[in-house]
C-alpha cells in the first residue's frame, strides 16, 4: 500500500512560539488518519503545511507522491481542503460556489457545471442549490464547503475540524457524509478536538499536544494504553466507601480513585468477571450499593492519561453529542 | 514551481472577477455608499467652499473642482480593493483559493479587474452630479474620454497598492483607518481642491510633484477646465501632467504587482 501522506520532522515556529515540534505523519492509501488534540496543539499548522499554505521551518512532506515544498502546484491538484472556516461565499448560491471551484481546478465550463449539480445532489443540497448560501444553516454550509473539496475528486482529502461549531444534529449528519466518503475509499486526514469523532471516523489516530505526537495507534490500542475496563461503585453510605476502596484494591491494576461516596479503578483481564467478584464481596460485607458500572475507557481518558492535563477548555468535549453517539 | 500561462491567469482571473461582480449585484447596498460619498463631496465643495475658494481669474470654482473630486474619488475607491481582500482573508477565502491549483496572481487580477467596473460606475455618477451643479467638459470627445481613461488607469494602479495593504493588515477595520491616513494627505496636499499657489512655499514643491496633482491637472486640461492664459505652475510634473501621471502608473504597477503577488503567496490567517 502506498503512503499518500508522508510528513517527517515538521517544525514550525511563529515568532518564537513553537507550533510544531518534530511531527511525523503517515497516511496509507485508502485510510483515515485522525489528528486529535486540543485547541492550539498544532493541528491547523500541520494542515496548512500539508496543503501548501505554509512552509515548515524544517522537515519534509510529500502528498500523493509529490514533494509539497518543491512542487506546491502539483500538490494542489491532488488535494481537497475543507477548513474550519467554511470558505463558501455567502453571496453566491451553492451552485455558483461549486462551479467557481471547478473552474479554478481548470475544468471547462460544462464539466464544472455538471460536477456542481452532481455534488449538490449528493450532499442533499439540490433544493437549496440556487439560493445564496447565506440562507443556509451552519450544517449546510459545512457540507457545501466539503463538496468544494471534492470537486476535482482529489486522491487526498484534508478536513480541518469539519464539525467544530456545529450543533449535535448537524454534526451527526456531517459524520454520515464523511463515513460515506470513507467507504468509497478516499484517503483522508481529519483533525478534530472531539475524541468521539476520531474514534468514529478514523482508522488510526495521532494524538498531538504542543506540536508533538504523544501517541499513535488505533482507537482500541490507545484505549488499552490507559489500562483495561474501569469498575465504578457508588455506596449508599459515604461512611463505608473506605471498605469499598479496599475491596476494589484487590482487583485493581492501578490506583483506586476515591470520591465522596464512589470508588473506581481500572482492572486487567475480563472486566465482567472482576465486576461480579467485586459485587459479591461488597454484598457479603453488607454494603448497600446505589450504582455500579463497568466502563470502557473513552479517548478522554486517553488524553488525560497521556498529557496529564485536561483537553484544555470546556468547549473541547461535546457534552450531549458524545452520549448520543456512544449510546 | 510551474509558472501559469498568461491565458490561465486571465481565465482564472475572470472566474474570480465574476464572483466579485455577482456580489455587487446581490448586495447593492455596497454600491450605494460608495456612490453617495462622491456625490456628497461634489455638493459640499461646490456649495460650502465654492464661494470662499478663489480658483483663479476667470474660472468658476465648480469647473475647477470636478477634476479634483474625480481624482480624489478614484484614489479613495481603491480602498475597496484592499478591504475586500482583507475580508476574504479573514473569512478563510484566500486559503481556499491558495489551496487550489489556480494561477498565482489570478485572485489579485480578478479583484483589481472587477474593481474597474466599480470605478466606472462611480465616475459616471460623479459626472452626472457635476453636470447638475454646472460643470461642463469643453474639450473634444476624444479628450474627454482620455481624461476618464487616465483616471481609470491611475485608479487601477492604486488598487494594486491597496491590494498589498489589504493582504498585509490583520483585519478589515485596520485598512479603512490606515488608508484614510494615507489618502487624505495625498489628496488634500495636492491641487485637487485649491490652486497650487495657495499653499505655503515649502509645501508647494510637494504639491507640484504629488502624482494626484498631476492627474488632476491632466484631467482639467483634457476637460478644458483650465482657462486660457492662466499660467501653469513652473514644474515639469505639471507642465507634462499626462506623461508624469503615466510614469507614476508604470512605477506603481512595477513595484506593487510583484509585491502584492508575493504577499498573497504568504498571506495567512495568523
Amino acid at each position: 500500500m502506498t503512503d499518500m501522506i508522508k510528513a517527517h520532522g515538521l517544525v514550525k515556529k511563529y515568532k518564537g512560539v513553537t507550533a510544531l515540534d518534530g511531527l511525523d505523519l503517515v497516511v496509507p492509501e485508502g485510510t483515515v488518519l485522525g489528528l486529535l488534540g486540543p485547541n492550539g496543539a498544532g493541528k491547523t499548522t500541520a494542515v496548512r503545511i500539508l496543503t501548501t499554505l505554509l512552509a515548515p521551518d524544517s522537515g519534509s512532506v510529500e502528498v500523493a507522491g509529490v514533494d509539497v515544498l518543491k512542487d506546491p502546484t502539483g500538490v494542489r491538484s491532488k488535494i481537497g481542503l475543507s477548513g474550519q472556516y467554511a470558505a463558501v461565499d455567502e453571496h453566491l448560491t451553492g451552485y455558483e460556489n461549486l462551479e467557481m471551484v471547478g473552474r479554478l481546478y481548470g475544468f471547462p465550463k460544462s464539466k464544472a457545471k455538471a460536477r456542481a449539480r452532481e455534488l449538490l445532489e449528493r450532499f442533499g443540497l439540490a433544493d437549496a442549490a440556487d439560493r445564496p448560501s447565506k440562507t443556509y444553516s451552519g450544517g449546510m454550509r459545512r457540507r457545501l464547503d466539503l463538496a468544494g473539496a471534492l470537486v476535482a475528486e482529489p486522491p487526498v482529502i484534508i478536513l480541518d475540524e469539519p464539525t467544530t461549531g456545529l450543533d449535535p444534529r448537524s454534526r451527526q449528519q456531517m459524520w454520515g457524509v464523511i463515513q460515506d466518503l470513507v467507504s468509497s475509499g478516499a484517503t483522508l486526514l481529519l483533525t478534530t478536538q472531539y475524541l468521539e469523532e476520531a474514534d468514529l471516523l478514523a482508522d488510526d489516530i495521532v494524538v498531538i499536544d504542543r506540536g508533538q505526537a504523544i501517541a499513535r495507534g488505533t482507537a482500541d490500542e490507545l484505549k488499552s494504553q490507559v489500562g483495561g475496563d474501569r469498575i465504578e461503585v457508588v455506596a449508599a453510605d459515604p461512611g463505608r466507601i473506605g471498605e469499598v476502596v479496599s475491596i476494589l484494591g484487590k482487583v485493581a491494576s492501578g490506583d483506586v480513585i476515591q470520591g465522596e461516596r464512589s470508588a473506581s479503578a481500572a482492572v486487567s483481564g475480563n472486566g465482567a468477571d472482576q465486576l461480579l467478584s467485586v459485587l459479591s464481596e461488597v454484598r457479603g460485607a453488607g454494603i448497600e450499593v446505589l450504582d455500579v458500572g463497568l466502563r470502557r475507557p473513552t479517548l478522554d481518558d486517553v488524553f488525560l492519561e497521556l498529557t496529564g492535563h485536561e483537553a484544555d477548555d470546556a468547549e473541547s468535549t461535546p457534552d450531549t453529542t458524545t452520549q448520543e453517539v456512544s449510546a | 514551481m510551474s509558472v501559469a500561462s498568461p491565458v490561465r491567469t486571465l481565465v482564472d482571473g475572470w472566474v474570480v472577477a465574476k464572483r466579485n461582480l455577482i456580489k455587487i449585484k446581490r448586495v447593492p447596498e455596497i454600491m450605494v455608499f460608495v456612490l453617495l460619498s462622491p456625490i456628497m463631496f461634489v455638493l459640499l465643495f461646490a456649495y460650502v467652499f465654492g464661494g470662499a475658494i478663489d480658483a483663479g481669474p476667470g474660472l468658476d470654482y465648480k469647473e475647477f473642482l470636478i477634476g479634483g473630486i474625480f481624482a480624489q474619488t478614484v484614489v479613495f475607491g481603491a480602498t475597496f480593493t484592499g478591504a475586500s481582500l482583507a475580508e476574504d482573508m479573514q473569512k478563510g477565502f484566500i486559503d481556499r483559493f491558495r489551496s487550489l491549483p489556480m494561477a498565482r496572481s489570478a485572485v489579485l487580477v480578478g479583484r483589481t479587474g472587477s474593481d474597474i467596473v466599480y470605478n466606472v460606475v462611480s465616475l459616471v455618477i460623479m459626472a452626472l452630479t457635476g453636470l447638475l451643479v454646472g460643470w461642463r467638459a469643453h474639450g473634444s470627445i476624444l479628450d474627454t474620454l482620455s481624461a476618464f481613461l487616465l483616471l481609470l488607469v491611475f485608479a487601477y494602479a492604486i488598487s494594486w497598492v491597496m491590494a498589498w495593504v489589504g493582504l498585509s493588515v490583520p483585519s478589515v477595520d485596520v485598512i479603512n483607518n490606515a488608508s484614510f491616513l494615507v489618502i487624505m494627505p495625498l489628496t488634500f496636499v495636492s491641487n485637487a481642491f485649491v490652486p497650487t499657489e495657495s499653499f505655503p512655499n515649502g509645501l508647494q514643491k510637494v504639491v507640484e510633484w504629488n502624482p494626484v496633482s498631476a492627474l488632476t491637472q491632466a484631467v482639467r486640461d483634457l476637460f478644458g477646465n483650465l482657462p486660457d492664459g492662466q499660467p501653469v505652475p513652473d514644474a515639469w510634473s505639471l507642465q507634462h501632467p499626462v506623461l508624469y501621471t503615466l510614469l507614476w502608473i508604470v512605477l506603481i504597477l512595477a513595484v506593487f504587482v510583484p509585491l502584492s503577488v508575493r504577499q498573497y503567496q504568504k498571506a495567512s490567517l495568523k
